[in-house]
C-alpha cells in the first residue's frame, strides 16, 4: 500500500524553492557548498547544486558524505555497507549545506555532524532536507525543508530518485503491524 | 549482503561475496587513512587485545594501528613478557583477558587451529593473526585487496605465488582468497616446499617446478619470505642456490608483463627472493601492501563489531 506524496513535477518545483531559499538565506554564495549524505541525500544535492547554478550563475560545489562509521548504533546491527566519501574542497571557512532526502531521527545528521567535523572546519554548516517527516530523537533541525510530513512510526517515506534508477516520485509506505 | 560472523578464522570458508564484502569495506577505511584526521569512532569504547604468542612486529602494529583509528583501546600482550611464560595455559589467558571485558582478541600463535580453539568458547570476537602454517587471514585479504585495486579485478587473473609454500601460512590464505574470487593460481618454487598435492586443493590451482613457465604470463607475482625460522628439515642446499634458482632477479622481472605486479608480504630478504631492484621498481607494491593492510584489518574489525545481542556466545 503506497501513497504518493510528491509527484516528478512538484518534486521538480519543491527543489527549485529550496534552491532559492539557500540563495536567499545565503548573500556570500561564493563561500557555498552543498554536502550530499549518502545515500538519499546525493541526489538532492547534485539538483539542488544544478538549481543553484541557475539562479546564481557560478557553479556550487557538490560533496558526498557517508556517516556509517560514525553512527550511534554500531555493534548494535549488522555493520553498514560503506559508500565514498568525496569532497574535493576544502571545507574550512565555507557555507556548508548538509543535504538529506528525509529527516526522522536526526541521528544521522548527529553523525553527519562528527564526519563533517573530521574533515575540515567549516564557517557555518546549515541543513536541508527534502521531507521531514518529525520523530526528533535529537535536538535538531532543519534550515531548508522541502515537505514538512506529520508520519506515524509505522509509516515509511520512500524517494525514489532518477539517478538512482527510480521514477522522480515520494511515497508514503504503510509497514505491515 | 550483511556479515553475520563473529570471528575472523580463516579464508578457506568464506564466500566470494564475504570476501568481496570486507574489501568493499576496506576501500572506505583506506580513504580514512588518507585524510588528515585518520580517526573515526567506531570502536570507540571497545577494547582489542593483541594476544601475540609468537612474535611479530609488522601484523601486531598494523593491528594495533587499525584498532587505534577506530578509536578502540588496545592492549598488547606477548608471550615473551606475559604469563603464558609462567605456565599459564591459553584458555586462562583468555579467559583473563575476557574478565577485562575485552570484545576482541587478536591472535597469534604458532599452532595452526589454536584461534578455532580459542573461538569455541571465547566470548570476545577472534580474529586469526596468523596461526602455525595454517592460515593468515588478513594478509590473504590484502594481498586480494592490493590487486583488485590495482588491477580492477580478481576474476580471471593470473597469479603466481613463487617461494616456500608448505610452510606458509601466507600462500595458504591468498590461495583461498584468490580461488574463492576466480583468479587461477600458480605456485611455485622449489620442488621440497612446493608438493603437487597442492593442485588437489581446487581445480584452478597449478603447481610447476620452473620459474620461467610460472612468470611467463603472470599477471601477479606474489614473493614468499623464505622462512629460515619455521624450516624443519633442510628445503635447499644453501640461500644462495634458492637466490639463483628462484630469486626474482633483474632479468627475471624483465620477462614478466610490463603491466604485471610485484606482491611480497615482507619483510623482504633482498637479494634472496627478490633483488633489490626489482623491490623497489616501479612494478613493485610492497609498501601499498603495508598501507593496504591497515585499511583491511580496520575493516575486519569494523564488520565484525556489528551483530545482534542475540548472536552473542554462538560460533562462527
Amino acid at each position: 500500500m503506497s501513497d504518493v506524496l510528491l509527484e516528478p513535477r512538484v518534486l521538480q518545483r519543491t527543489i527549485a524553492r529550496m534552491a532559492h531559499e539557500i540563495a536567499e538565506r545565503n548573500p556570500q554564495s561564493g563561500d557555498l557548498a552543498l554536502v550530499g549524505i549518502q545515500k538519499g541525500g546525493v541526489a538532492l544535492a547534485g539538483r539542488l547544486s544544478a538549481a543553484l547554478e541557475r539562479i546564481l550563475g557560478h557553479p556550487v560545489p557538490v560533496g558526498l558524505l557517508d556517516v556509517a562509521m560514525y553512527r550511534d548504533d554500531l555493534g548494535q546491527r549488522a555493520a553498514p555497507a560503506l559508500m565514498p566519501t568525496e569532497i574535493s574542497f576544502p571545507l574550512d571557512g565555507r557555507i556548508v549545506v548538509l543535504v538529506d532526502d528525509v529527516l526522522f531521527s536526526g541521528r544521522t545528521i548527529r553523525a553527519a555532524l562528527d564526519a563533517l567535523t573530521d574533515l575540515g572546519r567549516p564557517r557555518r554548516v546549515q541543513l536541508a532536507v527534502l521531507v521531514d517527516r518529525g520523530h526528533r530523537e535529537l535536538p535538531i533541525r532543519a534550515d531548508f525543508v522541502g515537505k514538512n510530513l506529520p508520519t506515524s512510526l509505522r509509516q515509511r517515506v520512500d524517494v525514489r530518485w532518477t539517478e538512482d534508477g527510480g521514477d522522480d516520485t515520494v511515497r508514503m509506505l504503510e509497514m505491515p503491524a | 549482503m550483511t556479515w553475520m560472523r563473529r570471528h575472523l578464522l580463516d579464508l578457506q570458508s568464506l564466500s566470494a561475496e564475504e570476501l568481496t564484502l570486507i574489501l568493499d569495506t576496506a576501500r572506505g577505511f583506506r580513504a580514512v587513512g588518507e585524510r588528515n584526521i585518520k580517526k573515526v569512532p567506531a570502536l570507540r569504547g571497545k577494547t582489542v587485545v593483541n594476544l601475540f604468542v609468537e612474535p611479530s612486529t609488522r601484523t601486531r602494529i598494523s593491528f594495533e594501528l587499525a584498532a587505534l583509528r577506530l578509536s578502540a583501546d588496545v592492549i598488547n600482550f606477548t608471550a615473551e613478557a606475559s604469563s603464558l611464560k609462567k605456565g599459564e595455559t591459553l584458555k586462562d589467558t583468555v579467559r583473563n583477558l575476557e574478565a577485562l571485558n575485552a570484545e576482541f582478541i587478536i591472535l597469534r600463535h604458532g599452532a595452526s587451529g589454536a584461534p578455532q580453539f580459542l573461538s569455541q568458547f571465547a566470548r570476545a570476537h577472534v580474529i586469526n593473526a596468523g596461526d602455525g602454517a595454517h592460515e593468515h587471514p588478513t594478509q590473504g585479504l590484502l594481498d586480494a585487496f592490493t590487486i583488485r585495486e590495482r588491477m580492477g579485478r580478481i576474476e580471471g587473473l593470473k597469479v603466481t605465488i613463487l617461494g616456500d609454500i608448505l610452510y606458509s601460512r601466507v600462500a595458504r590464505s591468498n590461495i583461498w582468497a584468490l580461488v574463492t574470487l576466480g583468479a587461477r593460481v600458480t605456485l611455485c618454487g622449489p620442488s621440497t616446499l612446493v608438493p603437487k598435492v597442492f593442485e588437489q586443493l581446487h581445480p584452478s590451482i597449478r603447481v610447476t617446478w620452473d620459474l620461467e613457465d610460472a612468470l611467463r604470463d603472470a599477471d601477479v607475482v606474489n614473493l614468499l619470505r623464505i622462512q629460515h625460522e619455521r624450516q624443519r628439515m633442510s628445503a635447499f642446499p644453501s640461500i644462495g642456490e634458492y637466490a639463483s634458482l628462484f630469486g626474482l632477479t633483474p632479468p627475471r622481472a624483465a620477462r614478466l608483463r610490463p603491466d604485471a605486479l610485484i606482491m611480497h608480504p615482507g619483510p623482504i630478504n633482498r637479494g634472496v627472493e627478490i633483488a633489490s631492484e626489482v623491490a623497489d621498481g616501479h612494478q613493485s607494491v610492497i609498501l601499498e601492501q603495508v598501507t593496504n593492510g591497515l585499511a583491511v584489518r580496520m575493516a575486519v574489525l569494523f564488520l565484525l563489531n556489528g551483530g545482534r545481542q542475540s548472536d552473542l556466545g554462538t560460533t562462527p
